[in-house]
């Protein structure tokens, strides 16, 4: 049981995120961590090749610089290996230029039996990757998922829904998307963090996966501050302060 | 030339009665805003919808009739890809950025080889020219992007960004678009639905919401906050963090990833203002922040904020609520 899971490195959103002046894109030349909704797919891949007894998991991922501390903070949590396409040109890529370079990256990654990913990155967020990628290379995908289960070769799984959940069950290889929360993420351990550091991470460029044109059909063309709300009162609670809040409900008629 | 001609993907509910969802009758109003011809593409036979779609402007809607279990994703796309082949000329196609929208948006993009624009706000029209604007930044800054490349262009949009009005008195001529072969990308069955059972008024359509985060300190301290919502007809929610930790279902959230809400008032109570909430409730008329720590991101948006203990301060309120009748 051989699963790929696709990473994206990002600037720590612990930060403010910045604009870069002549591209308006996120600036990424600062350090880049591991995304935190990818720890979900990347925890529930281990789970998924433990209870098939054997396999590895390996990591995709895409940079415009040939940053690793994101990914070995993956391979720390127990990911065997990882292929990073690494390349300037990439820089400020579309969701669907990312796909395509992914599914490269999936060709570079032996054989396997699944590719999970998160349902979006917490920088970029535009949400279409893994059903992009599930098309390029002509599989079935099951996206937010919930739970994830695989018994005799098929996969299970709960997908989330706006009003509950579907269960639907699937072929193999497919491509999943997971939700947050559907797995605790292990913490690395330190001999997980030294073993990471002599484990393989294949940096390749688009050239090298043979994906050619990458350009992309969008332009940011302006950003503008969005109108400012103005905040209000702000009081201390004295053992009082409900009424105020009484009043205010009052005064708007809700109550 | 220009964009006459534009698709929305309409999305059902999926308890009963199925109808349109509202996201899909505000894309419909805003089409039909922009363009002279708007067809809607809808999973399933439509025949239970067709009406509501025409009467927000659908001229025509293209029914995949049964999916038969498939999962609309990749049906859907592959319906509209071949109505596409058959020489029909969207020059855009609009999804709202839902579970499904995103899923049958992602897989046309391949299919096409167009880009996407998602998590959109607003769109403008000039000519040729289609530009999206979306907030990022947790909505602190508004980006404007504008497709570069072949019509038709692929858009989605969240819900709540534009005002669903019927009375378009449009045909609504439902029109067979049925699903090709989907080879090896057929591989996903749907084999159980479940609906969660709610009451009280829906999330992003009652009147105010009391939402509760982590400062509840534990997953039994939602109590107070379904108790407030009861005690004012609203609808509780929640903030990502404690959806994660089990304490709610995903069916609360309010943010990014969760519902856009803009009720009359908004409470949050143990909600720090993490971006990823704010986006989902800073369009709410009235706020009304709790939260011990003073420092929190939320009172930068609160019109009445109070700093203190929501272990006491909700209570208290229960009270005086009750003790009006």
């Amino acid at each position: 049981m051989n699963v790929i899971v696709c990473v994206k490195q990002i600037p720590d959103p612990a930060l403010p995120g910045e604009l870069d002046p002549s591209t308006n894109t996120l600036k990424r030349d600062g350090k880049l961590i591991l995304d935190e909704s990818d720890s979900y797919g990347v925890e529930m891949a281990l789970q998924l090749v433990t209870a098939a007894g054997g396999g590895e998991v390996s990591l995709v991922s895409m940079a415009p610089n040939d940053e690793t501390s994101g990914l070995r903070t993956a391979l720390a949590m127990g990911a065997a290996k990882a292929v990073l396409v690494s390349d300037a040109s990439l820089a400020g890529a579309d969701a669907l230029t990312t796909a395509k370079v992914l599914a490269g990256a999936v060709g570079k990654s032996g054989d396997y039996d699944l590719i999970i990913a998160g349902t979006e990155s917490s920088d970029g967020y535009t949400g279409t990757v893994p059903e992009q990628l599930a098309e390029v290379l002509g599989l079935p995908s099951i996206t937010f998922a919930k739970t994830v289960q695989i018994t005799d070769g098929t996969l299970k799984v709960d997908r989330q829904t706006e009003e509950g959940y579907d269960e639907v069950t699937c072929s193999l290889p497919a491509v999943v998307s997971v939700t947050a929360g559907v797995v605790e993420p292990r913490y690395p351990s330190f001999k997980g963090i030294m073993a990471a550091k002599s484990k393989p991470v294949d940096t390749v460029t688009t050239a090298d996966l043979g994906v050619e044109a990458v350009s992309w059909a969008q332009q940011i063309v302006s950003v503008e501050d969005a109108p400012a709300r103005e905040a209000g009162e702000i009081i201390e609670d004295d053992g009082e302060s409900f009424n105020k809040i009484v009043e205010f409900l009052d005064n708007l008629k809700v109550i | 030339m220009g964009i006459d001609n534009i698709w929305v993907f309409a999305q059902e509910t999926e308890g009963e009665p199925v109808s349109p969802t509202s996201g899909t009758l505000e894309l419909l109003t805003k089409a039909r805003s922009l363009a002279a011809n708007v067809s809607a593409f809808v999973a399933g036979d439509g025949g239970a919808v067709a009406a509501v779609l025409a009467d927000h402007g659908a001229a025509k809607v293209y029914a995949t009739g049964d999916l038969a279990g498939a999962l609309p994703g990749v049906a859907v796309a592959s319906a509209m890809q071949a109505v596409i082949n058959g020489g029909e000329t969207p020059d855009l196609i609009m999804f709202p950025q839902s579970y499904e929208g995103r899923d049958v948006m992602s897989r046309l993009s391949v299919k096409l080889d167009r880009t996407v624009l998602t998590n959109s706000t607003s769109i403008t029209v000039d000519g040729d020219s289609v530009t999206v604007q979306t907030p990022i930044f947790g909505g602190s800054k508004l980006v404007n992007s504008t497709f570069t490349g072949e019509k038709p262009f692929l858009a989605a949009f969240r819900p709540k960004s534009f005002v669903a009005e019927g009375g378009a008195g449009a045909a609504g001529e439902v029109v067979s678009a049925p699903v090709g072969d989907l080879g090896t990308t057929g591989g996903a069955t749907v084999t159980a639905v479940h609906v969660e059972e709610h009451t009280g008024p829906k999330l992003d359509e009652a009147a105010v919401v009391v939402s509760g985060g982590r400062g509840l300190g534990e997953a039994e301290k939602f109590e107070m906050i379904e108790s407030l919502a009861k005690a004012l007809k609203g609808a509780p929610g929640a903030s990502r963090a404690i959806v994660d930790a089990g304490w709610v279902p995903y069916s609360y959230q309010v943010g990014q990833t969760g519902k856009v809400v803009k009720p009359t008032v908004y409470i949050a109570a143990g909600i720090s203002g993490a971006t990823q909430h704010m986006v989902g409730m800073k369009g709410s008329k009235n706020i009304i922040a709790i939260n011990k720590d003073k420092e929190a991101p939320i009172f930068g948006i609160a019109d009445l904020g109070i700093v203190g203990d929501v272990h006491k301060v909700l209570p208290q309120l229960l009270e005086a609520l009750k003790s009006r009748g």
